[in-house]
């Protein structure tokens, strides 16, 4: 079972001005996996990927690169590792071809390695029409692979991604989990950030779902789904006042796991959606309880962070990143 | 060693590149001090001011020096701009996540500003040139009030950068630095000597390191070596120092900014 382990984070926590940013923080990234940080902003998968990218140092635990500590060896560290910030983090008065040549002589390759990986790195984020033009010039989506070429440029055994899909279009969005699959497939371990569930679902091995500077839940996505237990029934009634009744006469029917009561009426999580329907059907009619909505769908995502965050995702987001 | 070179170096390419994309603002940062201060300002006041204060054949010629200065002043306080905006987009992290030595950034950084603002002195100098002010000392004289522009501006720049990495927005630096830069020509020995200033100014104008240097630099333009060097010896004890500070805070800010 045991896979090997490429990062090991061990009681993370960082407090800036008393403000605890992230608390006792422990996960493995198994090497070659896509890993995910999700949470809403401000939720501490930042920090984390800054102190894991030797930007920050913690304030308490630690974090093993490939058993390099990310204080004492950061140098080591920095060497094995490529980073791809948030969109902007591009120079808009040098071209794509010039941003790869300044970091290559950061990474301190020779000028003939140089040569041979920009135009290799240029082909392969599909950027060779454009690697001349000033990068103001760019769209969202250039930009982004151009930030992914300057990540590959070290040719580095782990990958961190900051947000990579954060305001692009839903094209650029799929042409850029293409370029992060195709990196998995190469061998390159993946540690990304991201506060889009179906991003998490669709393109990640393996998530850690943070909130308030706290591991809530980690696992493959689908593990965490299933670890919820049953389908879920969501029931909007019409009038608010029996919901309780009716909460009470479905606890007993067969193939029902467990009720809760909404704002507008209940959630139903169930063993079996072909036995359950018609029983909770029943039980409305017996009560005369006009049902407005039904809802039946398997667990997604979102209710697995609901489930262990008690909110969701969407409700702190801001609305400029709605649109 | 050959690593930390090749770092610098290409960092600061960067900055010489973008400089060079910006074809306006290069226009303008070299043209606009010597324009407004020495052309304007000098030709202005030629009749107005007098030539027992001063000391001087022409305000232009006692002027000059003061623009020198300035524009030391106006680019060094200036020069932490461009880190801010990499601060604030990312861009140094990006570069800070790369195994650099940590100085490199702020090392290219030097050296860029400390290479625009001689180059530009020259350019100061040779205009002066041409409306009659030749420095006395010649161009040992001229080396040497280069070196004094790089030791004040070395100062200047790490207090620039200081700030850079210790402002919350960029619209408080611009408002620092907007609120500094004209208080700090008037109260110095820039437009007007110390001896002719109303008395609370001229009290203030001793403080200004910006005082040091004019009163260094100006003997070399309109006197000579004997009257120049003790002054020269003084500015640049008096630099050492005022550098020290600003490296040593300079350098604090960068470590609380970077971690």
């Amino acid at each position: 079972m045991s896979r090997p382990v490429a990062i090991d984070v061990s009681h993370l926590g960082k407090t800036y001005d008393k403000v605890r940013a992230v608390e006792d923080l422990s996960f493995q990234v198994y090497t070659g996996e896509i890993f995910g940080l999700l949470g809403p902003n401000g939720a501490g998968k930042s920090t984390t990927l800054r102190i894991l990218i030797t930007l920050l140092n913690p304030t308490s635990g630690s974090a093993r690169i490939f058993g390099l500590d990310s204080v004492k060896d950061a140098d080591r560290v920095r060497q094995t590792i490529g980073y791809v910030p948030q969109e902007r983090a591009i120079d808009r008065f040098l071209t794509g071809r010039e941003h790869l040549e300044l970091l290559a002589d950061l990474y301190h390759l020779s000028a003939d390695d140089a040569a041979t990986r920009i135009p290799q790195l240029l082909k392969l984020v599909e950027l060779e029409q454009q690697a001349d033009r000033p990068a103001k010039t760019y769209s969202g989506g250039m930009k982004r692979k151009l930030d992914i070429a300057c990540g590959l440029l070290p040719d580095p055994k782990i990958l961190f991604l900051d947000e990579p899909t954060l305001g692009l279009d839903v094209q650029s969005r799929l042409r850029i989990w293409d370029h992060v699959r195709a990196m998995r497939e190469r061998g390159i371990t993946v540690v990304m950030t991201t506060n889009y569930l179906d991003e998490a679902d669709q393109l990640c091995d393996r998530i850690a779902i943070i909130d308030g500077g706290r591991i809530k839940a980690l696992g493959a996505p689908n593990e965490l789904k299933v670890g919820l237990g049953g389908d879920l029934v969501s029931l909007t009634v019409r009038e608010h006042d029996r919901v309780e009744k009716l909460a009470a006469a479905i606890r007993d029917l067969p193939a029902i796991r467990a009720v809760t009561t909404t704002t507008s009426g209940l959630d139903i999580r169930v063993d079996s959606p072909e036995k359950a329907l018609p029983a909770i059907l029943d039980a409305a009619n017996r009560l005369t309880c006009q049902l407005e909505f039904i809802d039946y769908h398997r667990p997604r995502l979102d209710d697995v962070f609901i489930a262990h965050t008690g909110r969701s995702i969407k409700d702190d987001q801001p609305k400029a990143e709605d649109t | 060693m050959k690593e930390y070179s090749q770092e610098i170096r290409a960092l600061t390419m960067r900055w010489v590149r973008r400089l060079s994309r910006e074809k306006f603002s290069m226009l303008f940062t070299l043209v606009q001090p010597m324009l407004f201060w020495l052309i304007f300002f000098g030709n202005l006041f030629q009749r107005a001011a007098d030539m027992q204060v001063t000391q001087s054949s022409s305000y232009i010629s006692f002027l000059t020096a003061g623009v020198v200065v300035m524009t030391v002043l106006n680019n060094g306080l200036a020069g932490g701009v461009d880190l801010l905006f990499d601060k604030e987009n990312g861009f140094l992290e990006r570069l800070m996540s790369t195994p650099i030595h940590r100085t490199s950034v702020i090392l290219s950084r030097f050296i860029f500003v400390t290479t625009i603002t001689s180059l530009q002195v020259l350019v100061i100098l040779a205009v002066a040139w041409l409306f009659g002010v030749h420095p006395v000392t010649g161009l040992a004289g001229v080396a040497t009030i280069l070196l004094i522009g790089m030791m004040f501006g070395v100062g200047l720049t790490a207090i620039s950068m200081a700030m850079a990495f210790s402002v919350k927005s960029h619209g408080d630096f611009f408002s620092v630095l907007g609120f500094l830069s004209l208080p700090m020509i008037f109260l110095s020995s820039a437009l007007v000597p110390l001896a002719a200033m109303p008395g609370w100014m001229g009290f203030l104008a001793q403080f200004n390191p910006m005082t040091w240097a004019i009163d260094a630099v100006r003997p070399l333009i309109l006197q000579g070596w004997a009257e120049a060097l003790p002054h020269v010896g003084m500015v640049i004890g008096v630099m050492v120092v005022f550098d020290a500070l600003c490296l040593y805070g300079g350098a604090r800010a960068f470590r609380r900014a970077i971690g």
